[in-house]
């Protein structure tokens, strides 16, 4: 068995309102920037997996990403190995 | 006639509801979330509060919690659940009902007295609702702010699964789409509110309204009221 690290981004999906997002967005103006739109808040979530190989690691971190770190029916996810 | 409040830790509105559900003439015990048994009661209520801190997502890590097996399988016999604000938020995320309740557009806390309007009388959750009445109660919460994609959202409205809204004049405290409040599920026996009808439910308290919702669930699971298609 090794230890494998993974990174999985949850962000709100495209057409979901995102006022985090929307307040940081408004607060630019603020600090005289113009150039910024479209600001996103999401979560980072990053954790270590055991397992014999990576894909077998990746297998457990999708499931969790499925069933707990991301509601699907608002949030996307990506997972990626870290060191 | 027994209600089971199902007590998460972080729960904090639980004895509350109790306390309302005796008012509805119902006899109500507590169910901590570690146990698997629901010591014969015949209708649930999650109650709201705060459960796991609302880490993660409100609700996301109570659905896991050991008694939503029973909750799940209490609800696929027929029998009747209502999630009361974070009870919602944890139906929600447990798939009991349709939607996602992420944070209130205003970005803040909303605490203060709504109006609801009742869509649907032919429920177990309104049936001692009289007929045109509006409710007074109060919301209490941070992610109160209904979504569903476009299309689930047409379904949902086709089918009459919203069973409240929020109403004129104080109107939509958190951007839910379609000022959806609450809902009720396809098979009919599943309800999940943001607003809290155990906080309005003695006049002393500023509206007893909520005790209706309350005395419907009580008088349906007595009945055992056929649920509506």
């Amino acid at each position: 068995m090794a230890e494998f690290r993974f990174c999985v981004s949850v962000m709100p999906k495209p057409g979901i309102l995102d006022p985090q997002g929307r307040a940081v967005e408004g607060s630019l103006p603020y600090l005289g920037v113009d150039s910024v739109s479209s600001v996103r808040i999401g979560r980072r979530v990053e954790l270590t997996v055991e397992a014999a190989t990576e894909s077998g690691a990746r297998t457990i971190v999708e499931r969790l990403a499925d069933d707990l770190l991301a509601n699907p029916l608002i949030e996307a996810w990506t997972a990626e190995a870290i060191v | 006639m027994k209600v089971g409040v199902v007590v998460f830790p972080g729960s904090n509105c639980d004895r509350d509801a109790l306390h309302a559900a005796r008012l509805a003439g119902a006899e109500a015990l507590s169910l901590w979330h570690e146990q698997t048994d629901l010591h014969g009661a015949d209708a649930l209520i999650l109650p709201g509060g705060f459960a796991y801190g609302d880490y993660l997502r409100a609700g996301a890590l109570a659905r896991f919690s050991p008694i939503m097996g029973a909750v799940s399988d209490h609800a696929a016999r027929g029998g009747l659940v209502l999630g009361i604000c974070n009870g919602f938020q944890i139906l929600a995320e447990a798939g009991l009902v349709p939607g996602a309740l992420v944070r209130n557009a205003s970005l803040r806390f909303e605490h203060r007295w709504i109006r609801l309007r009742v869509e649907r009388r032919d429920t177990p959750f309104t049936s001692a609702v009289p007929d045109g009445m509006t409710l007074r109660m109060p919301v209490a919460h941070g992610e109160g702010c209904y979504v569903l994609p476009a299309a689930d959202l047409r379904s949902l409205e086709e089918r009459r699964g919203v069973l409240f809204r929020y109403d004129s004049p104080e109107g939509n405290p958190n951007g839910s789409a379609h000022d959806i409040a609450g809902v009720i599920d396809q098979a009919g026996n599943v309800c999940g509110l943001m607003p809290h009808p155990e906080r309005a439910s003695e006049a002393v308290l500023g509206s007893d309204d909520g005790l209706l919702l309350l005395r419907s669930l009580v008088a349906s699971a007595a009945a055992a009221v056929a649920v509506p298609a």
